[in-house]
């Protein structure tokens, strides 16, 4: 059961409104670069979680390793 | 989810996060490691002479079941700092290379500036293993 960039990068997209998604990764192990308006004035800690949480308990499970860089972006 | 009202593994990681100001939930140790991401972090504390206490959640996988439920994080390693999470891998070594940790850990611009915890080696928090 494994998964791709692809699919991470379009749920990522799908699940945090006005994201883009940058997703690099072997099948267990990825890297995200996402910028959305969402995370404006939210710290980095709570910019991470909106990530996290389009994943939920996969991240650790199916997802071995997610690791995210966000950057707030301008209105789309 | 409904809290129990016994919760040993929990009240200890609160207990825990409560004692040590700087506290890392790592898999394995400082020492050996058992993950990049951890011993990443590690190194960063190691490398700014910053005592702090770890915690070792590979011994019994309700460690990080509780600590993720507690912190609303789902990865090890998790960075506390007085009380709050600061972050993991990714959101420490940012901060790291910025210079936001040196400042959340109080060592900015004065790395001979003693911190109050020396106890930080014999961390309590190894014995959340003990007392199941």
């Amino acid at each position: 059961m494994s998964t791709t960039p692809q699919e991470l990068k379009d749920r990522i997209e799908a699940g945090i409104p006005g994201a883009r998604a940058q997703v690099t990764g072997d099948g267990r192990h990825f890297n995200a670069i996402v910028s959305a308006p969402a995370f404006r004035g939210i710290s980095r800690i709570a910019q991470h979680r909106l990530v996290y949480d389009v994943f939920g308990s996969e991240v650790g499970d199916r997802i071995h390793a997610l690791s995210i860089q966000t950057k707030p972006s301008e209105e789309p | 989810m409904t809290e129990q009202t016994t919760n040993p593994i929990r009240e200890a990681i609160k207990g825990a996060i409560d004692e040590n100001p700087v506290l890392l939930f790592m898999k394995g140790t400082p020492e050996a490691p058992g993950c990049g991401f951890s011993a990443r972090v590690a190194a960063i504390l190691e490398s700014l002479d910053q005592p702090f206490a770890a915690v070792d959640v590979l011994p019994d996988p309700r460690i990080r079941q509780e600590l993720s439920a507690l912190s609303n994080w789902p990865t090890i390693p998790q960075l506390f700092i007085d009380g709050d999470l600061v972050g993991g891998c990714d959101i420490v070594s940012e901060m790291y290379q910025s210079g936001e940790l040196q400042q959340a850990l109080g060592i900015d611009g004065s790395p001979g500036e003693p911190e109050p915890e020396p106890e930080a080696v014999q961390s309590p928090p190894l014995t959340i293993e003990n007392r199941l």
